[in-house]
């Protein structure tokens, strides 16, 4: 083993000042590869905010659904993929949202400005309080308390009539007021509708933005170690528990902000936003995507959305298709969408290299 | 330094570690040996606070740390390292050790800064000295066993601990890289002025740099001192008959 033998000496005679010395090592900076250079997020984010005006409304309306999910997965491969928790019951986070926005908005006619914040963190309180349970489980076990927790949240909307509308729901929750919108060039004849799109836009990519920034600091860093091994993590000095819960938490409050502005995307909050089979989708859009890639979750919140569309068009048996879409997937590129994309490029890279 | 009293620990009715008493002085290099399932590490658990002790004390530092979560135990000072492998198998090298810098100076509860900006050059530094420098970008889950292994040494150590618990350091190495692992032991436990406890089941590494070792035998000690007083203790000897203790091979 020729580097411990060079390390041994390296440290024998460098001793005294070891820890100040800067090696060739400290100098290396990543390398960026082209693709990299391409600000692919950026130019997204344009396509996306032309919809309104070059695509029909119901481009727009689908548009609508693809932000929302893609702010939604997101949330949930906070836990998944960065800290390694399974969460079955995500969907409780988001219908918390949608309702306390919904409610604010609609019984209180409080402003979307303080609905919207106001869903956040509405979420991220009962984050707080199922997650301090659930931490304390792991694996399935955790998983498991997930969904039992979302199972309360759906039954308390279900029942409780004089708050959440019970299984009647909350119809017409209005639009916020983006009178505002038309003293811009161009925004004039667009619909209400259109207007909250782009609303919804400009928020899930600051949100997104933020989640981002999490993921990539110290705290997001300590998250992955977590992933990766918890009882290790432990001894490096990291009260692995309230790591967990902490990502939890804020996983929970873009959750309910994802939620607030699906509930005025679709006019209404019902209990049926908030039954566990909607976390199941969110996974399957999450997985889709590619749970180790930040971009993976919208990715496969675009794909999943538009493929409904588009095969609920030919046959009813949209699952079928989705089972088998995914299927192949796990099997053929167990990176999901994004991993595989990654896969073939750097074949794609390697060839032209060579 | 580290002051282990009287300490216990049933499994079911199994009494893997019995009463035992152990103390390690200021950067004093204490060995712990004893045969298979004799109780090594169920005895680093129980320091590092992994397993509760039914009964018993640890002290370091005159401080009780009896029972605490690891967490706490790691950030007061005692650092380990694993029997099995344990790395942060799909972070690269540098990110596993970046890691470990940015939770030994509290750093986790940002969320704002860049990680990858920081603690480069500690980590660079630390890479040098475990040997590692060239495999920055590796991912640790794909390092071959013995470089695994020295990332390990690397996270342990990256805490700055004062006290550093090694649980078979040399498992599955070879001779060579056995004997340079334990020179690279020896002079940064030397550098940095280190109080090292390790098992070992390599007799050879043991007797060259142990100061003292205390032997563990179905769950007890049975003997305790010098190097030359436990080779030459009659009931070792006996423990250890045909385990190759007094001609290494």
């Amino acid at each position: 083993m020729g580097p411990i033998r060079a390390a041994a000496v390296t440290v024998a005679a460098t001793a005294p000042e070891l820890r100040r010395r800067t090696t060739a090592a400290a100098t290396v900076r990543r390398r960026r590869a082209v693709s990299d250079r391409i600000p692919w997020v950026a130019i997204v984010f344009l396509v996306m905010a032309t919809v309104p005006w070059l695509g029909t409304r119901y481009d727009t309306f689908l548009a609508s659904q693809i932000v929302i999910d893609a702010l939604f997965a997101v949330s949930l491969n906070l836990l998944l993929g960065t800290t390694g928790l399974v969460s079955f019951g995500h969907i409780a986070y988001f219908g918390i949202g949608a309702y306390v926005c919904g409610i604010l908005m609609k019984t209180y006619g409080v402003p979307f400005s303080v609905a919207f914040p106001a869903a956040g963190l509405g979420a991220a309180l009962f984050a707080l309080i199922s997650g301090y349970f659930c931490v304390r489980l792991i694996k399935l076990y955790f998983a498991m308390l997930t969904l039992a927790f979302s199972q309360i949240v759906w039954a308390i909307a279900y029942k409780w009539n004089a708050v959440t509308g019970g299984d009647q729901g909350l119809p017409e929750i209005p639009y916020p007021n983006l009178d505002w919108m038309s003293a811009i060039p161009g925004f004039g004849d667009l619909s209400i509708g259109a207007r909250f799109y782009l609303l919804t836009l400009a928020l899930v990519a600051v949100a997104l933005a933020i989640v981002h920034r999490i993921v990539r600091s110290p705290f997001g860093r300590v998250l992955t170690t977590i992933r990766d091994n918890p009882e290790r993590a432990a001894f490096l000095g990291i009260n692995v528990r309230l790591y967990q819960l902490a990502a939890f938490v804020i996983a929970g409050g873009f959750a309910g902000l994802a939620g607030a502005l699906y509930g005025i995307f679709s006019r209404g909050v019902f209990a049926d936003y908030v039954f566990w089979s909607k976390s199941a989708e969110i996974l399957i859009m999450t997985i889709l995507g590619g749970i180790g890639y930040f971009w993976g979750p919208p990715v496969g919140a675009a794909v999943l959305v538009w493929l409904n569309q588009v095969i609920t068009d030919y046959t009813q048996y949209w699952s079928f298709v989705l089972g088998a879409v995914l299927l192949v997937l796990l099997f053929g590129f167990p990176g999901g969408i994004v991993g595989g994309l990654d896969l073939l490029w750097r074949r794609l890279k390697r060839l032209l290299n060579a | 330094m580290l002051e282990v009293s009287g300490i216990c620990k049933s499994f079911g009715g199994f009494r893997a570690v019995s009463n035992v008493s152990l103390s390690v002085g200021t950067k004093q290099i204490v060995a712990v040996i004893g045969p298979n399932g004799a109780g090594k590490s169920t005895l680093f658990n129980l320091i590092t606070g992994h397993l509760q002790p039914d009964n018993g004390t640890v002290r370091l530092d005159g401080r009780e740390i009896t029972g605490a979560p690891p967490y706490r135990i790691c950030r007061m000072g005692v650092g380990r390292s694993f029997q099995r492998t344990n790395v942060f198998p799909r972070l690269t090298v540098f990110e596993n050790l970046q890691a470990a810098f940015l939770v030994h100076h509290r750093r986790g509860g940002n969320f704002w800064t860049r990680a990858e900006d920081l603690y480069r050059d500690d980590t660079a530094a630390l890479l040098a000295s475990i040997g590692l420098t060239g495999q920055e970008r590796t991912l640790a889950g794909t390092l071959s066993y013995g470089n695994q292994k020295q990332l390990e040494l690397g996270l342990a150590l990256a805490s700055s601990p004062a006290v550093l618990l090694l649980d078979e350091p040399t498992a599955g190495m070879s001779a060579s890289e056995t004997h340079e692992t334990i020179r690279l032991l020896e002079s940064i436990a030397a550098e940095r002025g280190l109080t090292l406890l390790f098992t070992e089941h390599d007799m050879e590494v043991v007797f060259s740099i142990a100061q003292k070792i205390a032997v563990l035998h179905q769950g007890r000690i049975i003997a305790e001192g010098r190097p030359e007083e436990v080779r030459a203790d009659p009931e070792v000897r006996r423990v250890y008959l045909g385990h190759g203790l007094t001609h290494t091979q």
